[in-house]
């Protein structure tokens, strides 16, 4: 019994402990003020009971000092403990640059996963270990969410735009994925596994698994397809060419970046922003391209960007 | 204490000035119309409760013991949208504010006694409607309605629930209107604001959030009804809408939402705590103030229900830091009743339990929510079943609590009975036991990683759930006894006169029950709050 | 005249008729911070939108009818005017202005809804511009142009539709200030109503140039 009893998941990733140590220290002050608390007023109930029904007890209107005290003493724990939480939240949101990138579609119910390159798994996410990983993640239909407590790592995957999180396992094994936004009828069966493996294991099941090549390689033949060439090829449309992650000026006289948002931006709804220069006459492609196929154009176009080789790698 | 012999019917007061089902389906008295409320809203907790020991039930099995996720989906869903809207919402400012709030000001009645009698009906149409919502048909959404599942994904009845709900909305935003009016304009002569009780401040702090926040509610519900009527797409990506958006105006409300729940019962304990230990408040205008902190910075803090939802990191911290001002004043409130104790005259009747055991599941509750605003810790329990035990402690170990100490405490006064103190006793310590025995395995098996609103979940989880379950079963018996021996006693117990437990307040300068006009003459005020002890006449 | 309603029963709950005017006056305040709740969740949503979809929003706001709006604004602007004057008779004691003044408000309540309907919402319907019943708009930027639509109709619905309670409301004031209702000391019930007509005209104040005059004209 006691073997099996736990008061945390596995820390399988370099920020759960991290993590723990706050949760920690957070439940040490909840039982020391709820102890404090309890026993002071078992204290004071027992010592001042009611002797007698003439008991005049002598009338205390309070105490400045304490009461500035019971102001400072919580505040300053309070603002230990937000600083803390803060700069780990912040270092958990920043994905190292050198992080491999893999892409997360959710439906209902279930995950998609696509590898750079090319594989997908569905509920399963293979991983090496002892390497960051960033995830980008949207959703077909409505809000979910992906989670991994042994990681420690948890987002909302929304429709419309991309979200990210990012992780570096530290023990290989199967941990548990759930869907934590409540999705529909079937939230509690949109679970799934994320798989760390050994770096030359993961190489081995990667290549057994690569169907139609890279995500890359998928992307290109969708812009073949879908003859993108025609004007971002001829001058019409602006080149594609090592935007990706560059700042574009728009005609408006605003400057973005091209960073996947914006890329699925102007495939989807191309009239919302117009680069500086081209006149407004690309359509929209909404509704002839999944999810899973912008993020290959995307993987596309970033491989764009530098010609020696995969930027992402 | 009680005056024995008395027949309670030879006087004229408020339950027998007349009788006849128009006298209270068309009374304008502020004493009956709380009691419409209690029943209405103890007939919700019912229907509430059956869905939450239905659930419990069915969590016993991993797979499931009972139901198909789609009926699971409706059964939490309607837990919530019961719970909140109809319970918890209304409870304590509805039945005790609307009986309290003109006897405690020295008034005859609220300032529109008309309105509060709409109020009621009002809230009884918008909560016949959910009800049928929820129970022919079920809505599936959760009590939190997200778009765009809830707009374009369903098709259950969110509709009319959302209707429902915008409707009961007006009950409490005229409730609200009207308790601020009557503080305002009707105190009695020499009653400052800062000699009132704090129960008072405590109302009106809840009030300025009924007013200013359920409207945001209401426009929010009335966009999600004419986005699914009309498919507009003001919440759906897929025509460019954004259901962050959706977030941040229900939030804008449901935060400072949960303030309005537990305010009032924070009210009721700043009550409880110096008469049952004879003493005024300690740090009386600390407390008062911190009520009206609160209030106030419930509004700022609603991004914390989305620190993972694709907002800016930035938005994230901001919120985060708000969220621990907010328990600043909670802690005041905490320090502050537990050193009224001090040097005191303390007893130990039901009501005190139920107050003494607010302030201790308060504390380990409120505490919980610093865990939450913590960014880096939300990231791991947001949507498990830690939160699930966070907001239970705060609104069944905390509001409950508090309103159940109430109802305790000004039962006498309201049927002009006492209630055997005893049962009263042993039902407090049998909710203490069974309420800690349901939610505290819940902080464990949330923080293991286990999804709220799941209704299969994976077996190494099924041990801390068992124990949840059985709590739970404890928790429904000791609600089940006060139901029993309250409504036995506005027959059988023992007749209280006016005061009772010797309470400072001019409700209890009443007799028991009071005269339909609350006061003879109006009461002229020279006492400060709590004005127990040796020093005055 | 003789007026014979004209000392107010005093409701039971007040010591006295100042104390009851006074209470009137602050839940008609507390009120209308209800509304500005109300009205403020659909202008953040605007407002969010509008800063997302700039093109598409300005296209919306050229497609509606400025020189409408702006009569429409005129005649809301009168009708506060007359209100106004209606309050003052009413606390000067002349029934006879009072019910002037009322009918006017009344009546260009109605014209301010009545223009709405047929001349604006009637036309933008028919054009395709409804969203959910009839949008045909297949223009670049049609989707933040359809979200735009969205916002108008809405918003300028929910403040037709507190109009319309604005005029029933002086309707019934209407009918008791011929009767001789209201007089100097209990006028109360007209100011109040004049509080909320005020509210109502200023939202509209706001909502005119946000949805009309976006990005320029001419």
């Amino acid at each position: 019994m006691w073997q099996g009893f736990q008061i945390r998941p596995d820390q399988a990733s370099t920020i759960a402990q991290g993590v723990d140590y706050l949760y920690y220290f957070l439940t040490a002050i909840d039982l020391f003020f709820t102890a404090v608390i309890f026993l002071t007023i078992v204290y004071f109930a027992l010592r001042y009971r009611r002797r007698s029904e003439q008991d005049q007890p002598k009338q205390i209107e309070g105490s400045l000092p304490l009461e500035i005290a019971w102001i400072l003493i919580p505040l300053g724990i309070c603002v230990v403990v937000f600083l803390w939480g803060t700069s780990l939240f912040i270092r958990n949101s920043r994905p190292p640059a050198a992080s491999t990138e893999i892409f997360v579609v959710g439906k209902q119910w279930m995950w998609k996963l696509q590898h750079p390159e090319g594989v997908e798994e569905i509920n399963e996410l293979h991983v090496p270990v002892n390497q960051p990983i960033k995830l980008t993640m949207t959703s077909e239909d409505v809000i979910h969410d992906f989670s991994v407590p042994a990681f420690r790592v948890k987002k909302d995957v929304v429709p419309g735009m991309y979200t990210t999180l990012w992780f570096q396992a530290t023990k290989t094994g199967r941990f548990d994925l759930y869907c934590d936004q409540y999705c529909g009828t079937n939230h509690s069966l949109m679970r799934g596994e994320v798989i760390v493996m050994e770096p030359t294991e993961y190489e081995q099941w990667l290549s057994g698994g690569i169907r139609g090549g890279t995500m890359a390689q998928s992307g290109a033949k969708l812009y073949d397809q879908m003859a993108c060439i025609t004007c971002h090829g001829t001058g019409k449309g602006p080149s594609l060419t090592g935007i990706y992650g560059k700042p574009v000026k728009l005609s408006d006289g605003k400057t973005v970046v091209a960073d996947d948002a914006y890329l699925r931006e102007s495939v989807l709804y191309p009239s919302a922003k117009i680069v500086e220069g081209y006149r407004p006459i690309m359509p929209t492609f909404k509704g002839q391209v999944t999810e899973e196929q912008l993020l290959q154009l995307i993987a596309y176009i970033k491989s764009l960007s530098s010609q020696e080789g995969k930027a992402s790698k | 204490m009680a005056t024995a012999g008395e027949n309670l019917d030879t006087r004229v007061h408020y339950l027998n000035a007349n009788y006849g089902i128009k006298s209270w389906l068309l009374t304008t008295d502020h004493k009956r119309i709380a009691i419409l409320y209690m029943a209405s809203i103890t007939f919700f907790f019912l229907v509430g409760g059956i869905a939450a020991v239905l659930i419990r039930i069915h969590l016993i099995e991993p797979n499931g013991a009972i139901f198909e996720p789609a009926t699971y989906n409706k059964l939490f869903s309607m837990h919530g949208i019961i719970m909140v809207f109809f319970f918890l919402i209304p409870s304590i400012p509805a039945v005790l504010g609307n009986f309290l709030v003109p006897m405690m000001v020295g008034a005859r009645d609220l300032a529109f006694p008309k309105l509060n009698l709409l109020s009621w009906y009002i809230f009884m149409t918008g909560g016949l409607l959910t009800l049928y919502s929820v129970v022919w048909g079920g809505v599936d959404t959760g009590w939190t309605f997200y778009t765009p599942l809830s707009t374009t994904y369903v098709n259950t009845n969110v509709l009319s629930a959302a209707f429902g709900v915008f409707i009961a909305g007006f009950s409490s935003i005229l409730t609200g209107l009207n308790f601020v009016v009557t503080i305002h304009k009707m105190r009695a002569p020499g009653m400052t604001w800062f000699r009132m009780p704090l129960f008072l401040w405590s109302i009106y702090a809840t009030s300025i959030i009924f007013i200013l926040g359920t409207p945001v509610l209401a426009i929010t519900l009335v966009l999600v009804a004419l986005e699914r009527i009309f498919h507009v797409g003001i919440f759906d990506p897929a025509v460019g809408g954004d259901p962050i958006l959706f977030q941040h105006l229900f939030w804008f409300y449901s935060h400072p939402a949960v303030y309005i729940m537990v305010l009032p019962a924070m009210g009721v304990v700043s009550e409880l705590i110096p008469c049952f230990a004879r003493k005024r408040i300690f740090g009386y205008s600390f407390v008062a103030f911190s009520s009206v902190a609160i209030a106030v910075v419930s509004f700022l803090v609603w991004g914390h229900h989305m620190f993972l939802s694709g907002q800016s990191v930035y938005a994230g911290i901001i919120f985060s830091a708000l969220s621990f001002a907010v328990a600043i004043p909670s802690a005041i409130k905490v320090f502050n009743w537990t050193a009224t104790l001090y040097k005191g005259s303390i007893s130990f009747q039901a009501p005190m339990l139920y107050a003494l055991g607010f302030i201790g599941l308060f504390t380990m509750g409120g505490l919980t929510g610093l865990f939450l605003a913590t960014l880096a810790v939300d990231t791991h329990v947001h949507d498990t079943y830690f939160v699930v035990a966070h907001f239970h402690y705060i609104m069944v170990g905390g509001a409950v609590m508090g309103y159940l100490g109430g109802i305790h405490f000004w039962w006498p006064k309201i049927t002009g009975r006492l209630y055997p103190d005893g049962w009263a006793r042993l039902a407090a310590a049998i909710i203490f036991i069974g309420f800690n025995l349901t939610f505290f395995p819940q902080y464990m098996v949330g923080y293991l990683g286990m999804p709220r609103r799941y209704a299969i979940y994976p077996p190494k989880f099924q041990v801390l759930n068992v124990m949840s379950s059985a709590g739970a079963s404890i928790l429904a018996v000791g609600y089940a006894i006060p139901l029993v021996y309250l409504i036995w006693s506005m027959r059988y117990g023992p007749v209280a006169g006016p005061n009772p437990w010797g309470a400072k307040g001019l409700e209890w300068e009443t007799p028991s029950p009071p005269p339909t006009e609350n006061f003879e003459e109006i009461p002229v005020v020279t006492e400060e709050a709590y004005a127990y002890g040796a020093k005055e006449v | 005249m003789a007026d014979s309603h004209a000392a107010s029963p005093l409701a039971h709950q007040f010591e006295d008729l100042e104390q009851q005017q006074e209470a009137a006056s602050l839940g008609m305040w507390v009120f209308l911070a209800t509304e500005v709740m109300f009205f403020g969740g659909l202008f953040a949503g605007y407002t969010i939108y509008r800063n997302l979809y700039p093109p598409g929003f300005e296209a919306g706001s050229h497609m509606l009818n400025v020189t409408i709006g702006a009569i429409n604004t005129a005649v809301l602007i009168c009708s506060s005017l007359t209100m106004a004057l209606a309050v003052r008779a009413a606390q000067m004691g002349k029934r006879n202005a009072l019910v002037t003044f009322l009918i006017l408000t009344t009546a260009l309540g109605l014209a301010f809804v009545l223009i709405k309907l047929t001349l604006e919402w009637r036309h933008d319907y028919l054009e395709g511009l409804a969203p959910g019943l009839n949008f045909t708009f297949a223009g670049p930027d049609a989707k933040s142009l359809e979200l735009f639509f969205c916002f108008y109709f809405i918003m300028t619905g929910v403040h037709a539709l507190h109009m319309m309670v604005g005029v029933g409301v002086l309707s019934v004031l209407l009918v008791q200030a011929w009767k001789g209702h209201f007089g100097p000391n209990h006028f109360n019930a007209v100011e109040t109503a004049g509080l909320y007509w005020h509210f109502v005209d200023i939202v509209w104040i706001f909502l005119f140039p946000l949805l009309y005059l976006i990005g320029g004209r001419y």
